[in-house]
């Protein structure tokens, strides 16, 4: 356990001052707006085998939205008691899973903000593109559409990094099947969009 | 969780943290986090979410494996139903292309200034809270048919070995990289 983790430092430190070194347009690996998808992935692989080694936890996200849920739930029930029985098999609490959405947050601002990417936008390019400087309408789909993900990601027991990532690593044939389901469904409802 | 470096909550916290950072950092360095290759990938027009998940899943394949005894890898939670996981797929896939973003990388987006992607959390969380309130009838009405037959892809083929499966998962994403790099997609 130690030497796989002083590996991953090891590794980690040996990028980080590797990446300081500057091309001739001044620009850093770490300024780098875009690495390529496969390092990126490798990486995020092996993020995925040190969290199972670690803790023995995978990466997931979308049980971490519903633990959110739970706690407004408990927030709005007050002193009346009116647990609902998900929530009392899936007690929320603020633990390994939560934090890692956060710090997908933080690392996300991280890149964005070394690489200058960082940008308040509501509107995507390619959504005002096809509908136009539809604020509202950008507002609904993103509502709509995040709790329709949600409500199918619980049914399916999982999303694309649950599923997608974690569970067809470790070669479970239901998030196979899950992920296949994901990309068919996403497919016809994008098509129709645009 | 029984891993000699990490009892203690705080300590289990704080690696979920770094190692969320890290996942965090990649996808937006990837691009993944950004709506048009979400939404280009479902077009089937940008091919970045399929390079970086499949690569991940290449390494996490071989990586996971190893780093676990067999017999205590993760198998997938409460007996998943060829029903729910259908249906529920499907349904998420409609969202996720309503939205432009899935879970992992709409926190990521939320991260880079995306406030669509901010907008699409708070919806994520309604969505959790309908199918908390729907999900006993849900559950016994609708998700509870059609059973896997085989929890595992090995086991599909009637295999014992699981890296019989790995080498056949290997050669596929290899195959179709290869393919998506000759026709510069």
């Amino acid at each position: 356990m130690m030497r796989l983790l002083s590996a991953f430092l090891a590794i980690t430190a040996v990028l980080v001052i590797y990446g300081l070194a500057q091309s001739p347009q001044g620009e850093t690996l770490w300024t780098a707006s875009r690495w390529s998808p496969y390092v990126c992935g490798i990486l995020i692989g092996l993020l995925n085998t040190l969290a199972l080694a670690l803790v023995g936890d995978k990466l997931g996200a979308s049980s971490r939205y519903t633990t959110a849920a739970g706690y407004v739930h408990r927030a709005l029930c007050g002193s009346r008691d009116c647990e609902l029985d998900y929530f009392e098999e899936h007690p929320p609490k603020i633990g390994w899973g939560l934090m890692l959405i956060i710090g997908v947050i933080l690392g996300a601002f991280l890149s964005a903000r070394l690489s200058g990417d960082f940008e308040f936008e509501l509107l995507p390019e390619m959504f005002a593109a096809a509908f136009g400087d539809a604020e509202a309408l950008r507002i609904i789909t993103a509502l709509l559409g995040g709790a329709v993900m949600s409500f199918g990601a619980r049914m399916a027991g999982g999303c694309t990094s649950g599923h997608g990532l974690s569970g067809t690593s470790l070669l479970n044939l239901s998030s196979w099947v899950a992920l296949l389901c994901f990309f068919i469904g996403g497919m016809l409802v994008a098509f129709m969009l645009y | 969780m029984n891993s000699p470096l990490f009892r203690g909550r705080n300590a289990l916290r704080l690696s979920g943290l770094l190692i969320g950072v890290g996942f965090g950092f990649l996808l937006q360095r990837a691009g993944v986090t950004q709506y048009e290759n979400l939404v280009g990938q479902l077009l089937l027009e940008k091919w970045i979410v399929v390079k970086v998940m499949l690569s991940a899943v290449l390494v996490g394949m071989v990586g996971m494996r190893l780093v676990v005894p067999a017999d205590s890898l993760p198998g997938p939670k409460n007996s998943p139903r060829l029903g729910s996981t259908v249906i529920g797929g499907l349904v998420f896939g409609a969202g996720f292309a309503l939205l432009g973003y899935c879970p992992g990388t709409a926190a990521g987006a939320m991260g880079q200034g995306s406030m669509d992607a901010l907008i699409g959390g708070l919806g994520m969380v309604l969505g959790g809270w309908l199918y908390a309130l729907s999900s006993p009838w849900l559950e016994k009405q609708v998700l509870e048919t059609g059973s896997f037959g085989s929890q595992t892809v090995h086991g599909l083929f009637g295999w014992t070995d699981p890296w019989r499966a790995v080498s056949l998962v290997a050669v596929c994403v290899l195959l179709l990289f290869l393919l998506l790099e000759i026709f510069g997609m």
